[in-house]
């Protein structure tokens, strides 16, 4: 890696001491001698393993549920189903009032994933645990599932999540998170070519090398802890004290080393239930996923899709753009509204666009529940905002970097969303690529900057 | 559940206990013996966590039971530090910002260091081969390999 | 049948922090009685690095180096709220908590200072070794272990100090979309060489030239690492990885790492990394979040440069050999 110094030299004093040192790691000497502590390094005596039992059906009605025969499996401690769930629907942003709660612990009723919980068994071995999920008797009716957001938009799709009412997230703004910005049909009018096109990804796993989980151990007088690889202590903690209906204060949690996130640690569902088995058996819990778990079962990214329609000058000003984006969140919210109009502040990208019409849609499907991951809401809009750059360039015949340049933003240019651009450095970044990258551009773009007045 | 006694050399000392039978190595160390150095990434053989050093072999301990090791010599992370002085990879780790998470760091260590008694003075597709089978999802690998290669030039018996 | 190169690039910026903010970190800061330094937080650290990064803004601020700052961090019991490490956030928000609070600090322990050199607190500076000078005279001197020693046994102060950093929610506006997503952002522009073998489809990616304007480089080798892994996971993404190959389709999803598909250590493209720094107005030193961003170029410019290898565009990711073969076939139609 180099530090190029020479850019924005003007508005950057470099006299730290400590900052832009490279100082070794403090937690290095630990990674490298085992030492470093994770969750699951905690072992208590006593501890419980906690397995799911889960839906082997993409939408399904739970008929009934007979847990007699697991109960008396050697080893089982404690079955648990959704009617031990003290506040068993919720959802986790209900923290900063985005709802409705819409997901359960616990399946109850019905099931609107394939691999979702619906019961709960603690035993004394791991083995013993699974052997008796094995033997839980859940009988199903199954429902028609809906896996295609197109499909799942259309009028008489079955309807994924009845929390919501309909498959997709109601925003105060209706369907959609919307942008409006400029006249964009006018822009469209005016163009001298207009490009549509549309992009799809597919759900990605985060795959840390350490999966989720937790380590609960009674306190003894009636506060828990919990050793967790969440990427957000309190925000796990006060969703399970809704979900447990238990004051906060009962409640402690010890985490903060983590073998790996990006982003897929941040959705509280481990702790709440393995709190919850804790203080039912009064015993240590640990519910650890498998890999299996946390390739299917942990939220992924969401798949996307992305249509952007394009106006575009000869002279390579892109004058109209208007994009819909779809997020897929699977059967139940976490944080994908969040994510969805994440999109919708983002687009259209690093780009001035005089007209700007943005929908970013956030939709139920009956698969894994997505949410947050690594570029959240913003990854794939990129990708496809970056492919469509491509494409719009040859389209005119311009070089795909020049043709950057043209559009790049910059300090003070107002953005779709109404904010006037602050601190941009696009163009450099465009610049020292051309430069380490040999892409022969322009004189007259190397010269540009970023700054209000730049040339 | 029946319990079996298994009893081998760890890190230079002798332990014997009862476990369960079925009971993997790498529970075994992290459970019952405390050795928590190996990780279970995924518990079916394919992230090299768990990697372990048997009898001068590079093992996955996920994939064997404890029982399976009676008499063995096994070499974990946690046992390479000597009197407190860092083994010359956990050095070159540590020296060229090779841990992230640090979660497959004990694992990728130990495949380094198999490499590295057999393979004193490795090319860089010696090292890229050794690391194969362990998973890391933070560095991009390339600063793994390159503290294996820094480690080996560190070794006196290389010097040009 | 024939090998083919190509290149493509791809420009991107990222918002640092929580969208549309409203995401509260807080931090303390207090030493111990022979002047050391406990950061204490709620934050978590994945592996980023988030304990050293505290650490030596903490450093920084109050004026020691950074092997005098122990932080604690992710005990609900002991640390204050914060948010959460996610959407770039940690270095941002809890850097910005931790200046807070050390800035506190460090004003007691220049007024205790200076009541043990009889001058007035704003005549001292720190010599970032664990002194106190005074200005202009620095035979002048205290260290800050006797300052610490004097504010505990003798003085009885409390060099300690509160941070909090909140950006307040922005609401969108409902029918124009107007908000304040972020308050900074970071960049970066991606140029990645590739070979595409038109016979089985596969894509090898040759080099990537990524350029990262992420603020400051608070620790240039832990920036490079974050870079250097993001670089690779967006790589990982434009060819590998799914939990649904067949999407929308249930069927054929992964469920381990034989699978679930990612670059190994013999698949690795030659890699090249340039950091600019243009400080951010609100980031601690000027730092923005540079550990999502990092990953989100690769994936376009490699798009791109199968296209320009080969002229077929594959608009649906992952980029497969499968999906690189069906279009080359639709091509030839
Ligand atoms: S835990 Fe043994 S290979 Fe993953
Ligand atoms: S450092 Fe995190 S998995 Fe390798």
């Amino acid at each position: 890696m180099e530090l190029r110094k020479s850019y924005f030299a003007d508005v950057r004093k470099d006299d730290l001491h400590e900052i832009g040192q490279p100082r070794p790691r403090s937690d290095s000497p630990g990674h490298v001698t085992g030492r470093t502590a994770y969750f699951a390094d905690r072992n208590f005596p006593g501890m419980l393993h906690l397995k799911m039992v889960r839906s082997p059906h993409h939408h399904a009605r739970i008929r009934s549920i007979d847990t007699s025969e697991a109960e008396k499996h050697p080893g089982v401690i404690k079955v648990l189903t959704a009617k031990d769930v003290p506040h068993n629907v919720y959802t986790i942003l209900i923290l900063i009032q985005v709802g409705p709660e819409d997901e359960t612990v616990l399946a109850d009723g019905k099931v609107r994933w394939k691999g979702e919980a619906v019961v709960a068994v603690l035993a004394e071995t791991e083995r013993a645990a699974q052997e008796a999920a094995a033997k839980v008797k859940v009988d199903y009716e199954v429902l028609p599932a809906v896996f295609d957001m197109e499909e799942a938009l259309k009028p008489g799709a079955p309807i994924v999540n009845e929390y919501h009412g309909q498959n997709y997230y109601l925003y105060d703004s209706g369907a959609c998170r919307k942008v409006r910005f400029g006249d964009v049909e006018a822009g469209f009018a005016q163009a001298d070519h207009v490009l549509e096109q549309s992009y799809q990804s597919s759900p990605i796993e985060h795959a840390p090398t350490e999966t989720t989980g937790c380590v609960v151990a009674p306190e003894g007088n009636d506060r828990f802890t919990c050793h967790t690889n969440t990427q957000a202590m309190f925000f796990t903690l006060d969703n399970t004290s809704i979900i447990l209906q238990m004051p906060g204060s009962k409640l402690h949690f010890v985490g903060g080393t983590v073998g790996g996130g990006f982003g897929g640690k941040v959705d509280v569902i481990v702790e709440p239930i393995a709190i919850l088995g804790a203080k039912l058996t009064g015993r240590p819990v640990c519910f650890i996923y498998s890999r299996e778990e946390e390739m299917q079962i942990s939220s992924p990214r969401a798949a996307e899709k992305v249509v952007i329609k394009d106006g575009v000058m000869k002279d390579g000003r892109i004058v109209a753009r208007k994009v819909t984006g779809y997020t897929d969140a699977g059967a139940y919210s976490r944080h994908s509204p969040y994510g969805a109009q994440k999109g919708a502040g983002h687009y259209p990208g690093p780009y001035t666009v005089p007209n700007v019409w943005i929908d970013t849609y956030c939709v139920y499907t009956n698969r894994t529940p997505s949410s947050a991951m690594r570029g959240f809401g913003v990854t794939i809009g990129d990708f496809a905002l970056e492919v469509q750059m491509d494409k719009l360039a040859r389209l005119i015949g311009m070089d795909p970097l020049e043709f950057r340049f043209i559009n790049a933003y910059r300090d003070g240019d107002m953005k779709a969303h109404r904010q006037p651009t602050e601190g941009a450095a696009l163009i450099e970044c465009m610049q020292e690529a051309a430069r380490v990258a040999n892409w022969p551009v322009a004189e007259k773009y190397m010269a540009m900057s970023s700054y209000k007045n730049g040339a | 559940m029946a319990k079996v006694p298994v009893q081998f050399t760890l890190n230079g000392s002798e332990k014997a206990e009862f476990i369960d039978s079925g009971t993997t190595l790498l529970n075994a160390l992290r459970d019952k013996i405390g050795d928590t150095s190996p990780k279970g990434g995924c518990h079916q053989g394919t992230c090299g966590a768990c990697s372990v050093i048997i009898d001068g072999e590079l093992r996955l301990s996920c994939l064997m039971l404890a029982e399976t090791c009676n008499g063995a010599t096994i070499t974990t992370t946690s046992g390479l530090a000597v009197g407190g002085v860092l083994h010359p990879l956990q050095r070159a780790f540590l020296d060229t910002f090779a841990t992230q998470c640090g979660f497959c760091t004990p694992g990728m260590i130990m495949a380094a260091k198999v490499l590295l008694d057999h393979t004193p003075n490795p090319s860089r597709e010696d090292v890229v081969e050794a690391l194969s089978g362990n998973i890391c999802r933070c560095t991009g690998y390339e600063p793994i390999i390159r503290a294996v290669l820094a480690a080996a030039r560190a070794n006196p018996q290389n010097a040009a | 049948m024939a090998i083919r190169r190509g290149r493509g690039v791809a420009a991107i910026n990222y918002p640092t922090g929580m969208n549309l903010g409203g995401d509260p970190t807080q931090a303390l800061v207090h030493s111990t009685p022979t002047g050391n330094f406990m950061v204490t937080l709620s934050s978590v650290d994945l592996g980023q690095g988030m304990k050293q990064i505290m650490a030596q803004i903490c450093a920084e601020t109050i004026g020691v180096p950074t092997d005098r700052v122990v932080v604690d961090t992710a005990d609900t019991d002991t640390g204050p709220h914060c948010m959460g490490t996610f959407a770039s956030r940690g270095t941002h928000r809890a850097g910005n908590a931790v200046i807070q609070a050390a800035r506190e600090a460090r004003q007691v322990m220049l007024e205790v200072a200076a009541e043990e050199l009889e001058v007035n607190a704003s005549d001292l500076e720190t010599d970032g070794q664990g002194n106190i000078l005074v200005k202009g005279a620095p035979q002048k001197s205290i260290s800050i272990f006797d300052v610490a020693l004097s504010a505990h046994f003798k003085r009885g102060r409390s060099i300690s100090g509160r941070g909090m950093f909140l950006i307040p929610r922005s609401y969108p506006e409902k029918e124009t979309g107007a908000m304040k997503p972020s308050t900074c952002y970071a960049h970066a522009c991606t140029v990645a060489e590739v070979e595409v073998d038109d016979e089985t489809g596969e894509v090898t990616v040759l080099t990537v030239k990524n350029v990262f304007e992420i603020g400051r480089a608070l620790n240039p080798k832990m920036v490079e690492q974050q870079l250097v892994g993001g670089s690779w996971m967006g790589i990982s993404h434009a060819l590998y990885e799914t939990t649904e190959p067949y999407y929308p389709n249930r069927d054929h999803g992964g469920t381990d790492f034989n699978q679930y598909l990612m670059p190994g250590p013999g698949d690795l493209a030659e890699t090249e990394i340039i950091v600019l720094e243009r400080p951010s107005a609100d980031g601690p030193y000027g730092a923005k979040g540079p550990g999502e961003m990092c990953a989100n170029p690769q994936m376009p410019a490699v798009a791109n440069a199968v296209f320009d290898a080969v002229g077929v565009r594959i608009d649906t990711l992952p980029i497969t050999p499968e999906r690189i073969l069906r279009a080359l076939k639709a091509q030839a139609n």
